[in-house]
């Protein structure tokens, strides 16, 4: 089994650490693991993304044209990635400042509203592990406790005070995620 | 009493440096390089550092120095010998390293070399032998040829409003504080081969006492570049170079001279 | 005790130095490698394994203090990206020159000129065909994961010192910027001053302890001898070919198309590969894991089996003349890549096979064997 995952947004949002966490736990169940990024000037408040590649077998190509999901974080994203998902994928949004919401109706379609949860639970950051547990709700393709070893060993450890507040973000984006139905253009039913 | 009898190791008052080989000079008659190689080798024999010295040979009149002096050297690219003597001092930090180089090498190709190795304080020992012309290459201008000099590429002489004025490496690195000790010796004379041989062996008891960088630079001449003979080399060399390049210590145990 | 890690390309090979017990490192900050020396200064290796590391004031003198710390008969690397290596090609012809043992680094971006910061396999020629000045070639590694990245670097220094040949390790920034799971390399110690003198004393300027004085120098103003200095370096280059070669061959059994590719081009020509047998093109890849020697007897052998070959590579078309040095006519060579910092997409690796081999390779075969029409 190959997963092929972009998330693409705002360099700032904590794109490149999410793909970084995920990548992190699935190396920690024994999965070949690939995380490749953009770089460059580009990512000081432009656009950010990265490729993350989980899988059983070598990695091939780390760069891709089209993808199983992809979780997009912003409006540039949704115009660049919409259509770069495989028929039969998913895709994963925040609404937040969306004003041109997905239409493709031969793949499956979710939102969860990151930016608004992580205001209600007063810390900003943490928008990214909502985010995350949304998608691994739907896909779950690495186990909940790998994610929580990934994040602690990603974050620096004056910042490991912060590790249950990222676990509840992550449950919170597990609870929020809800499909989405290009033809009503509605947020339908809990995923 | 027979000419054998008389050469007799009791009886000998002067003999060949050990420490050169006997390959026969490259260098033009009257030139001051041999007498600058003989006194550098002579330090490194009497101070019984042969066995861990080396030395970085530059591209210039000195490229072969390393066939005169018999000690482990490298031969740099041009203008390179102070980060090449970096890259041996740090892997070696026990080591004599030095490097011989002149000024078209040093003050030129390798300004930047040069100036940072000294800003760094290497432990190690930058013998600089400043003849104002590029010697090897047939008298072509120099960074530190004097205004109104005569060479090939400045056959009117050296105009500063177009070419600039000539370069004073020791007065400049010796405002870096990496450096430890900076002096201007020449080899025309007796005396001054004798000043400058303690101020190389100076040099060398820094890097022993791993002190930092010291420099010294050996105003010298060139006869053929010049197109005089040896004798009035060293005569215009007095008249001309000493004005620019006063001789003297510029900067001892880390501390600027005061400039009378 | 290997070590399991999730490491980013430029982070592994700047591990694996440690590990490999280099002496040395000297170099000078440019994106998109600057995490080695980032990385390196991070480690304290000089507590860790009393490893120098040094930042250089240029690319210039960082190649030239690896010069010196090599005549001295250290383990020493430098790295940087395409416009910091053509300043270093003096100081590699030197090492040639001189047949001293370095690894240098060349984490490729897009050029001529400033260029870009996005990567790029535009730096083949320079690498492979010498860049420098003078008859010489250096072994050339070409990295396609970040395993490799940290693998390759003991390797390099193992052949660096077997042939005293500078030898390059190829990257691109996508493999230096990218993340990949590492197995790494248990510590080799390094060698003590003794030991260096023992093993290297033949040559090395360490001081001249208990034998003849050695000298280090890449200048021979007799022609003869000059002559004679190359031929040694030719043969060398030779039992390289003989002994070292490296390559990889990923479905090239039952392959009628072939794919020529290195480095990370070779990763998106594998999943291409993929995507084309899908599609039923039974398709293979020639990876060339060293590009200096190049797989050539491999790729006139494969040439009798295969109907075409597309060299694909991130630049205009360079590895493309070698490889059509070696099939020798057999079979159409056509070059495919994107320039400029664009990386192709598999899905574009296979059109272009389709387009440009599968599709007319019957006419250009039928042409290019007939001398006549030449």
């Amino acid at each position: 089994m190959t997963q092929e995952i972009i998330i693409a947004g705002f360099g700032g949002q904590g794109v490149l650490s999410m793909g970084k966490i995920l990548a992190y736990a699935g190396m920690l169940q024994g999965e070949e693991v690939c995380w490749m990024p953009s770089y460059g000037p580009e990512m000081r408040g432009g656009t950010a993304n990265v490729t993350v590649i989980l899988s059983d077998d070598r990695i091939s190509s780390p760069y891709l044209k089209v993808y199983d999901t992809a979780i997009i974080l912003n409006q540039q994203s949704m115009d660049k990635f919409e259509s770069a998902v495989k028929p039969g994928g998913v895709l994963v949004y925040d609404p937040n400042g969306i004003t041109h919401h997905p239409t493709r109706s031969d793949i499956d379609i979710y939102q969860v509203d990151g930016y608004r949860l992580a205001s209600e639970m007063g810390n900003k950051k943490v928008f990214n592990m909502i985010l995350l547990g949304g998608f691994l709700k739907i896909k779950p393709v690495v186990k909940i406790e790998n994610v929580l070893k990934g994040l602690k060993e990603s974050l620096p450890e004056r910042y490991h005070h912060l590790l249950p507040l990222n676990e509840e973000a992550i449950n919170k984006g597990m609870q929020s995620i809800f499909a989405y139905d290009v033809e009503k253009q509605l947020v339908l039913e809990h995923a | 009493m027979e000419v054998l009898d008389i050469i007799r190791p009791e009886n000998q008052v002067f003999c060949k440096t050990g420490l050169m080989t006997d390959a026969t000079l490259t260098y033009c008659p009257g030139c001051g390089h041999g007498t600058a190689h003989n006194i550098t080798m002579e330090v490194i024999d009497e101070m019984g550092v042969v066995e861990d010295t080396i030395g970085v040979a530059p591209v210039g009149c000195s490229v072969f120095a390393y066939d005169f002096m018999a000690v482990d050297m490298t031969q740099a690219a041009h203008g390179r010998a102070p980060a090449v003597a970096t890259g041996i001092a740090r892997t070696w930090p026990d080591k004599y390293v030095f490097t011989y180089q002149g000024d078209g090498d040093l003050a030129a190709i390798g300004t930047a070399e040069t100036i940072h190795c000294c800003n760094r304080g290497e432990n190690i020992v930058i013998i600089f032998v400043n003849n104002g012309i590029y010697g090897m290459t047939g008298g072509q201008m120099a960074p530190t040829t004097l205004p109104g000099m005569k060479t090939s590429t400045s056959p009117y002489g050296r105009e500063i409003e177009t070419m600039g004025s000539p370069i004073k490496m020791s007065e400049l690195i010796a405002n870096l504080p990496g450096t430890y000790y900076v002096t201007r010796q020449s080899v025309h004379t007796h005396k001054h081969v004798r000043k400058a041989k303690k101020a190389i062996r100076k040099a060398f008891e820094n890097t022993r006492l791993k002190k930092g960088l010291s420099f010294v630079e050996i105003v010298s001449n060139c006869n053929s570049g010049w197109k005089m003979t040896p004798n009035e080399s060293n005569i215009w060399m007095e008249e001309h170079m000493f004005p620019y390049y006063p001789l003297g210590d510029i900067k001892v145990n880390g501390k600027l001279k005061q400039v009378a | 005790m290997s070590e399991l890690r999730l490491m980013k390309g430029n982070e592994a090979l700047a591990e694996a130095a440690i590990r490999a017990g280099a002496d040395a490192y000297f170099g000078y900050p440019i994106t998109p490698q600057s995490e080695v020396i980032e990385y390196l200064m991070d480690q304290r290796p000089e507590k860790r394994t009393g490893m120098v590391v040094l930042q250089a004031e240029s690319e210039i003198a960082a190649i030239n203090m690896v010069y010196g710390a090599a005549s001295s008969g250290k383990r020493v690397m430098t790295s940087s990206s395409s416009p910091g290596i053509s300043l270093k090609m003096e100081g590699i012809s030197y090492l040639a020159g001189a047949e001293l043992p370095a690894v240098i680094v060349n984490v490729v971006r897009g050029g001529p000129g400033l260029g870009t910061i996005q990567p790029s396999q535009a730096d083949y020629n320079q690498a492979v065909k010498g860049g420098g000045h003078g008859d010489y070639r250096m072994y050339v590694l070409a990295p396609a994961s970040v395993q490799e990245m940290s693998d390759f670097v003991s390797d390099a220094f193992d052949i660096a010192f077997k042939y005293r040949t500078p030898v390059m390790i190829l990257s691109d920034g996508l493999i230096g910027q990218m993340m990949e799971k590492v197995v790494l390399k248990d510590e080799r110690k390094r060698l003590t001053d003794a030991e260096i003198d023992e093993k290297y004393g033949s040559w090395a300027t360490t001081g001249r302890k208990g034998r003849e004085r050695n000298i280090i120098t890449s200048l021979y103003l007799e022609a003869e001898r000059m002559e004679q200095r190359v031929r040694k370096l030719m043969n060398k280059y030779q039992r390289m070919e003989e002994e070292d070669l490296r390559y990889e061959m990923i479905h090239c059994d039952d392959a009628e198309y072939l794919f020529v590719a290195y480095g990370s081009s070779a990763r998106i020509a594998q999943k291409a590969v993929e995507l084309g047998r899908e599609k039923g093109i039974k398709v293979g890849l020639l990876r060339p894991i060293t590009l200096f020697p190049f797989p050539k007897k491999q790729l006139f052998e494969l040439a009798d089996q295969v109907k075409g070959v597309l060299s694909v590579e991130m630049n205009a078309g360079q590895m493309v003349d070698d490889v059509r040095l070696a099939v020798e006519h057999k079979v159409p060579v056509e070059h495919f890549g994107r320039t400029g910092g664009i990386i192709h997409t598999p899905e574009e690796i296979l059109e272009a096979l389709e387009q440009k081999i599968v599709k007319d390779g019957s006419i250009r075969h039928h042409t290019t064997r007939e001398p006549s029409l030449l």
